[in-house]
C-alpha cells in the first residue's frame, strides 16, 4: 500500500503487487457516490422527521431532540440489523449507511449476534465492540485532547 | 420542509465524503468512521459544528461526525460548571443517549435473533 511497505519487499513481491493493481476491478467511485448521497440523505430526512415529532409532540429543544432521535434510530436499525434486512441495503449504499449513526448501531447489534455462539459473557459481551470500539476510542480520545487544548486557550485569555 | 430538503443535502454530502474516503483514498470503513468522529471533535473544539447543526438539523446531527463533536460539547460544558474534572465526567453526557441505546438494543438483538446466512 503505503511506499514504507514497498521498501521491505522482494522485487518478486513487488512485481506481484503492481499486477494485483492492475487485475483489481475498478470502483465505480461516481455511481457509489451517488448511492451513499441518496441513501444518507434520507437517512437524515427521517432523523430530521424524527427530530420534529419529538420537539411538536414532547417538548424537546432543537438542540436535546438529538438525543431521542439517535435513540429511534438506533433501534429501528437493531431491528433491521436483526432481520438480517440492513446488510442488504448497506451492500447498495455503502457509506450511506456506514456514516450515520445507523451503522454504529448496526456494527454493534451484527457484533453481538455472531458471536452469540462463543456465549453470552465472552461472545456477545467481549466482541460486541470489536469494530465499533475504535470510534469510541478515538472519538472519546481526541475529544479529550480537543477538550484540554481549548480550556487551556481560553485559561490564558484567548477567544 | 425546507428543513428537510437541507438535512437531506448535508446529510447526503457527509456520507458522499465518507464514501470517497473509502474508494478514493482506500481507507477500511473503521478507518473513515474514526477519521470523520475526529474530524468532528476538532470542529466541535473550534466551534464550528454547532452552526452547521442549528443549520442542517438532522442533517449533521445523525453523521457519526456529530459523535465527535457532542463528546467535546459535553466535556466543555461539564468543565465549565464543576472545573478540570469535568472533562472526564461529562465526556459521554450528550452522547450517552446514543452509546447505551445501541449496547441495549445490540444486546437485546443477541438474545433474541440467531445469525442469518
Amino acid at each position: 500500500m503505503s511506499n514504507q511497505q514497498n521498501k521491505n519487499i522482494s522485487a518478486a513481491q513487488q512485481q506481484y503487487q503492481q499486477f494485483a493493481k492492475e487485475r483489481e476491478p475498478k470502483r465505480p467511485v461516481l455511481t457509489n457516490c451517488l448511492h451513499a448521497f441518496i441513501a444518507g440523505g434520507l437517512i437524515c430526512t427521517l432523523g430530521q422527521f424524527f427530530q420534529w415529532f419529538y420537539m411538536t409532540y414532547f417538548n424537546f429543544t432543537e438542540i436535546t431532540a438529538g438525543s431521542p432521535t439517535q435513540a429511534t434510530l438506533i433501534i429501528i436499525s437493531a431491528l433491521l440489523t436483526s432481520l438480517g434486512i440492513y446488510d442488504h441495503i448497506a451492500q447498495w449504499a455503502g457509506a450511506g449507511t456506514i456514516v450515520p449513526v445507523t451503522g454504529f448501531a448496526n456494527t454493534i447489534t451484527s457484533a453481538a449476534i455472531e458471536h452469540r455462539s462463543e456465549g453470552y459473557v465472552l461472545g456477545v459481551g467481549g466482541n460486541m465492540f470489536k469494530i465499533a470500539g475504535p470510534v469510541i476510542t478515538f472519538g472519546v480520545f481526541s475529544a479529550f485532547v480537543v477538550a484540554i487544548i481549548k480550556i487551556t486557550i481560553q485559561k490564558l485569555g484567548g477567544f | 420542509m425546507e428543513k428537510y430538503l437541507i438535512a437531506f443535502v448535508v446529510g447526503g454530502t457527509i456520507c458522499v465524503i465518507g464514501q470517497i474516503l473509502l474508494d478514493v483514498f482506500r481507507l477500511t470503513p473503521a478507518h473513515m468512521t474514526v477519521a470523520l468522529v475526529v474530524t468532528g471533535a476538532v470542529l466541535g473544539g473550534l466551534g464550528l459544528y454547532e452552526p452547521l447543526v442549528k443549520f442542517a438539523g438532522a442533517g449533521a446531527s445523525v453523521p457519526i461526525s456529530s459523535f465527535g463533536n457532542s463528546l467535546v460539547k459535553g466535556a466543555l460544558f461539564e468543565a465549565k460548571t464543576t472545573g478540570l474534572v469535568g472533562v472526564l465526567t461529562g465526556i459521554f453526557e450528550v452522547t450517552s443517549a446514543g452509546i447505551s441505546s445501541a449496547i441495549i438494543f445490540g444486546f437485546l438483538a443477541s438474545l433474541l435473533f440467531k445469525p442469518k446466512g
